[in-house]
């Protein structure tokens, strides 16, 4: 009977091959185990063997042909042949498990009442002023990126009055100050004629571009002091003191149509005044256009706040929640003084302490104010 | 080194052959060796002919001792010659893990610098041949765990022409892995491309909505994903790690910033995986940026078994991909 | 070797081995057909040409021997005494393998007959060979184990590391090496300074020979005496078969690393052929009893097909089994 003689599968990479030369003519005898023709692989000639007595009856592919595993290149006459032709990998298609499509539905809410936002959204929310109540409101369960455009979008217009907007949160802050921290005050006057000399002079040598303001004198100041004595740079939060490992000075910079921000100088202690000078000239220029980070508002870890030369001479200031200390500081104005038992004029500056009383207390704030004037009396190395 | 080539169709093996080619004709100091590369024209026919027209000195058969003949290769490489050894596959390179992590990786440190190793080490790889246990493993994360290795993975012709040339001109040893199921991938190498770097990863399509980081073998895969899921209003983005050792960390966390959901598609297993090592990554410096956990397709933790249905299940497809996208794509994210 | 120092050749003993060499001969040869039509996947190495070691060497063990192979297993399984049927479900990958088709052609297991695989990496199995044998030892049992391995294996560092510490231990071991004179691609000539195998190993001073491994009977008695003198507890023994292999390394091979005079010239003197001359010379058989052993050992290998063909595919949902042993419930 006819038999078809397919091209067999040599290798487990092997997909197709190309016929090179048949070794046995139609109406010749092959027998089992001898070659029936010669294929080229990617491996080189390869003979390929027929497992039948047979008489070969018809060529089918012509030598120079190239062709996939399991085409038919010739028919054979044979009595005990019968071989199937190569099946296609003979294997299951496996049960296919797909797993039903996830619905949309939200998922329940976690356990414990913490909403889930993904990291994406949350800063989204912050970027767009979408508050987390107002996240956690509206999305049952998880909430993702495209759930925060969606709510942006359906927000209130803005308040008309942003002034009035911002005083009023503002306000709010301080009231919840005054009523949570138990605040502690004192104060020193420091005499600025060292440090104002030292600063002209500094300044004389370099560009108006690279001026240092006395207010970062003050601010440098501070920070050195706030990383030497404990208690004063870090965060209140449950009644338990959590110190600061850097030391990121908020530094108060009036906004256009009145408000305060007090965005911070990030480890302001480890940076020499010019690179400060730079960095708080930019946050200035940033918080006058509105182009403010999200972290520079919430990373503060002490606060400095001056009213500049139209101020009075002594402030006491509202801590910041969760810092536990802010360093008022007043407008410098020439003062008699007495130096060497002699009264002089000297410029005199008033440096304000309001520290939280849970944390510190007189004698630590004491020693907190006395170090930032030792640090203000040697300017050059701040 | 070599001229551009104008777009040529050919198979990935037959490209491979022609970077083999090129380093052997360009460079005395290259040569070839490792078992059956010269008589028997490669395991995987990849340097068939190379022992005629270069004869026995540049192509070299070894006998079966993967520790001795890359160690030598070590040891040449260190006296000036720029050996490229091939282990048949990176099954039997657990025969030489002491030389290559105990030397290849570790003689620049010991030495304070004074000696390097430019060792390039070429294996196949991977799974799907129904080659079972022993003979399927992908071990690329392994050895890209180890500080002193560059570790790379050709998934195109382009990169398989010329990677090897980039991986000869570094200094330090390279791992270079040709998985077994591209060998005979057809496709054209890119028209006047000269040659290609080993230090970042590219973008094979670019999407939107999810990207699908992957290397080697299963870039494929996700290229036939990206397809299936554009016909249902997904675009999904194609990164190509290419190389594993250093991970291009800059290419990774812009295509996370842009696209905000990852699968990574990884035929290791998943434990201990270059997917892990990514996805912990991602976390590390583009967590705001995620909108949904990170997903993973990878083998499953079963030695490969030897009958097709079960290698099928147990291998990362194009459908699995599919559906995972679809997972991450639905409220809540993967899993 | 002495033909008078011989047992002497009977008919009914020679028969049975020449119908042990024909079921392997048939075996190999309806794989290759099989692997054609695409029922048999992944890598297929076959032993053409060296079924007389195989056969021989299982005349010297017992039931509570342990036997290591390689990826060339399918003579010594079959030979070991391993169904066909089971085999050939193996090469199939179905269930009713003998690896519930989860190993392979290159992983074949038999913990009846202590059948330990079937190892893709070539010298992998002599360190666990030499584990088995130290288990017998320290157990006191009378068992020994045959460690099967080619002349590839020779150049492993496993090699001279499990020789060295069977030999200093005094472990059980009758260490079986085929050499078909070639590694894959790669002649013995070129990849080994020192050609004479049996002498390597007796520079570790396990007691060795040489045996021609297309003679079934010098094969046998070979070692069985070997087997005799590691069971008396005198430490390792060491063979080396030399033989041919007949047909490519595995399924994919162009062979171009070798003659085809060559392969012709030792298909002649072939186990079969040799065997098969040689009773006929002695009037031990004729044509009609080599045709019916034959004839016998096709029926016997279509069985095994068909026993193939019946068995299942093991179900997808249970493909995470066996990474771990499995605890009763």
């Amino acid at each position: 009977m006819q038999v078809d003689f397919h091209l067999p599968s040599l290798g487990a990479d092997m997909e197709s091959a190309t016929l090179v030369q048949w070794l046995k003519k139609p109406g010749e005898a092959v027998h089992r185990g001898e070659a029936i023709a010669v294929v080229e692989t990617a491996k080189g000639l390869i003979d390929i063997e027929c497992f039948d007595e047979a008489v070969v009856g018809s060529l089918i592919v012509q030598p120079g042909t190239k062709v996939p595993v399991g085409a038919v290149l010739a028919q054979l006459l044979s009595e005990t042949a019968g071989a199937p032709p190569p099946a296609k990998a003979a294997v299951p298609t496996p049960a296919a498990a797909a797993p039903a499509r996830l619905s949309p539905a939200p998922l329940a809410a976690a356990p414990g009442g913490r909403a889930r936002i993904s990291p994406a959204a949350r800063r989204r929310a912050h970027e767009l002023g979408v508050s987390v109540e107002a996240l956690e409101r509206a999305g049952a369960g998880i909430v993702h990126l495209e759930d925060v455009e969606h709510l942006a979008a359906q927000a209130k217009p803005p308040a008309p009055d942003a002034r009035d907007a911002m005083r009023i949160a503002i306000g709010n802050a301080m009231a919840r100050s005054k009523r949570e921290i138990p605040h502690y005050y004192l104060a020193d006057t420091v005499d600025f004629s060292t440090a104002r000399d030292w600063l002209a002079s500094y300044n004389a040598k370099v560009p108006v571009g690279e001026r240092i303001l006395e207010g970062l004198l003050i601010v440098k100041a501070v920070a050195l002091a706030a990383a030497r004595c404990s208690g004063f740079n870090g965060y209140c939060r449950d009644g338990r003191f959590e110190p600061a490992s850097a030391v990121n000075v908020g530094t108060a910079i009036a906004v256009r149509g009145g408000g305060l921000v007090a965005p911070a100088l990030l480890g302001a202690d480890r940076k020499d005044l010019p690179a400060l000078m730079r960095e708080f000239s930019d946050l200035v220029t940033r918080v006058r256009s509105g182009h403010m980070r999200s972290g520079e508002f919430t990373a503060a870890t002490i606060t400095v706040t001056a009213l500049g030369e139209e101020g009075a001479e002594l402030l006491w200031p509202i801590i910041n929640p969760p810092q536990v200390a802010i360093v008022g500081s007043g407008r410098i104005a020439l003062q008699p003084w007495v130096h060497e038992g002699a009264v002089v004029a000297r410029p005199v500056l008033s440096l304000s302490l309001a520290a939280d009383h849970r944390v510190t207390d007189g004698r630590a704030g004491s020693r907190f104010l006395r170090t930032i004037a030792e640090l203000l009396a040697t300017p050059a190395k701040l | 080194m070599s001229e551009p080539a104008a777009a040529v169709r050919l198979t990935y093996r037959e490209a491979a052959r022609q970077g083999l080619r090129a380093a052997l004709a360009s460079d005395p100091r290259v040569f070839l060796m490792g078992e059956d590369v010269g008589r028997y024209g490669g395991c995987y026919a990849v340097t068939k002919g190379l022992l005629q027209e270069f004869g026995p000195e540049r192509v070299r058969d070894t006998p079966l001792s993967e520790s001795a003949f890359v160690g030598a290769g070590i040891g040449a490489a260190i006296a000036g010659m720029r050996p490229i050894v091939e282990i048949m596959t990176v099954n039997f390179s657990l025969l030489a893990l002491d030389q290559i992590l105990n030397n290849a990786a570790t003689l620049c440190h010991m030495s304070g610098g004074q000696v390097n190793v430019p060792l390039v080490i070429r294996m196949a790889t991977g799974a799907g041949r129904q080659l079972a246990a022993q003979h399927s493993h992908s071990l690329e994360g392994w050895y890209a765990h180890i500080p002193g290795l560059r570790v790379v993975a050709p998934g195109t012709i382009d990169d398989a022409r010329f990677m090897l040339g980039a991986a000869l001109a570094c200094p330090d040893p390279v791992l270079l892995f040709e998985h077994i199921v591209l060998y005979n991938m057809e496709g054209e190498l890119t028209a006047g491309l000269a040659s290609a770097d080993i230090d970042h990863a590219a973008i094979r399509r670019a999407g939107r909505d999810v990207v699908l980081m992957t290397y080697g073998g299963s870039l494929h895969k996700c290229l036939a994903a990206a397809a299936a899921l554009a016909s249902e209003g997904i675009e999904a983005e194609v990164l190509d790690l290419r190389t594993l050792r250093p991970l291009d960390d800059a290419a990774i966390m812009d295509s996370v910033r842009r696209t905000h959901r990852v699968v990574i598609v990884d035929e290791g297993w998943r434990s201990g995986s270059v997917a892990a090592e990514v996805t912990t990554r991602i976390v590390e410096q583009a967590f705001y940026d995620l909108d949904a956990p990170v997903a993973r397709v990878c083998t499953a933790e079963v030695p490969i078994p030897y009958p097709k249905h079960l290698e099928d299940a147990a291998l990362p497809s194009p459908e699995r991909i599919r559906e995972t996208v679809q997972r991450l794509l639905a409220r809540g994210g993967a899993s | 070797m002495n033909p008078a120092a011989q047992p002497p050749v009977t008919r009914e003993r020679a028969l049975v081995l020449l119908r042990d060499m024909l079921r392997i001969r048939c075996f190999e040869d309806r794989c290759v057909q099989l692997y054609g039509e695409l029922k048999i996947r992944g890598f297929l190495h076959l032993c053409n040409g060296e079924e007389a070691v195989a056969v021989g060497a299982m005349q010297a063990l017992q039931a509570g021997d342990a036997v290591v192979s390689t990826y060339r297993e399918h003579g010594h399984a079959l030979a070991r005494g391993l169904a066909m049927g089971p085999l050939m479900a193996e090469l199939y990958g179905k269930q009713n393998g003998t690896s519930r088709g989860r190993g392979g052609s290159m992983h074949i297991f038999d913990a009846a007959s202590r059948f330990y695989g079937g190892n893709a990496i070539v010298g992998g199995g002599l360190p666990v060979a030499i584990g088995i044998a130290l288990a017998q030892k320290l157990q006191h049992g009378s068992g020994i184990t045959a460690c099967f391995f080619g002349d590839g294996a020779v150049a492993e560092g496993e090699f001279h590391e499990s020789l060295n510490l069977a030999a200093l231990w005094g472990l059980p071991v009758l260490f079986l090496c085929e050499n078909n004179l070639y590694a894959m691609g790669t002649a013995v000539a070129l990849v080994e300074s020192q050609t004479d195998i049996a002498s390597k190993a007796s520079a570790y001073q396990v007691a060795s020979r040489a045996v021609d491994g297309m003679d079934v009977f010098a094969v046998a008695d070979a070692a069985t005496q070997a087997a005799a003198q590691v069971r008396a507890g005198k430490g390792p023994a060491f063979l080396e078969l030399r033989t041919y292999r007949f047909r490519g390394h595995s399924m994919f091979d162009a062979q171009l690393y070798r003659d085809k005079a060559e392969i012709e010239a030792w298909q002649k003197k072939g186990p079969i052929i040799t065997l098969t001359t040689r009773l006929k010379g002695l009037g031990l058989m004729n044509e009609d009893d080599y045709q019916r052993l034959e004839r016998e050992a096709r029926a016997e290998v279509e069985s095994a097909v068909a026993f193939a063909e019946r068995g299942e595919w093991e179900p997808v949902a249970q493909l995470e089994r066996f990474v771990y042993a499995e605890r009763p419930q």
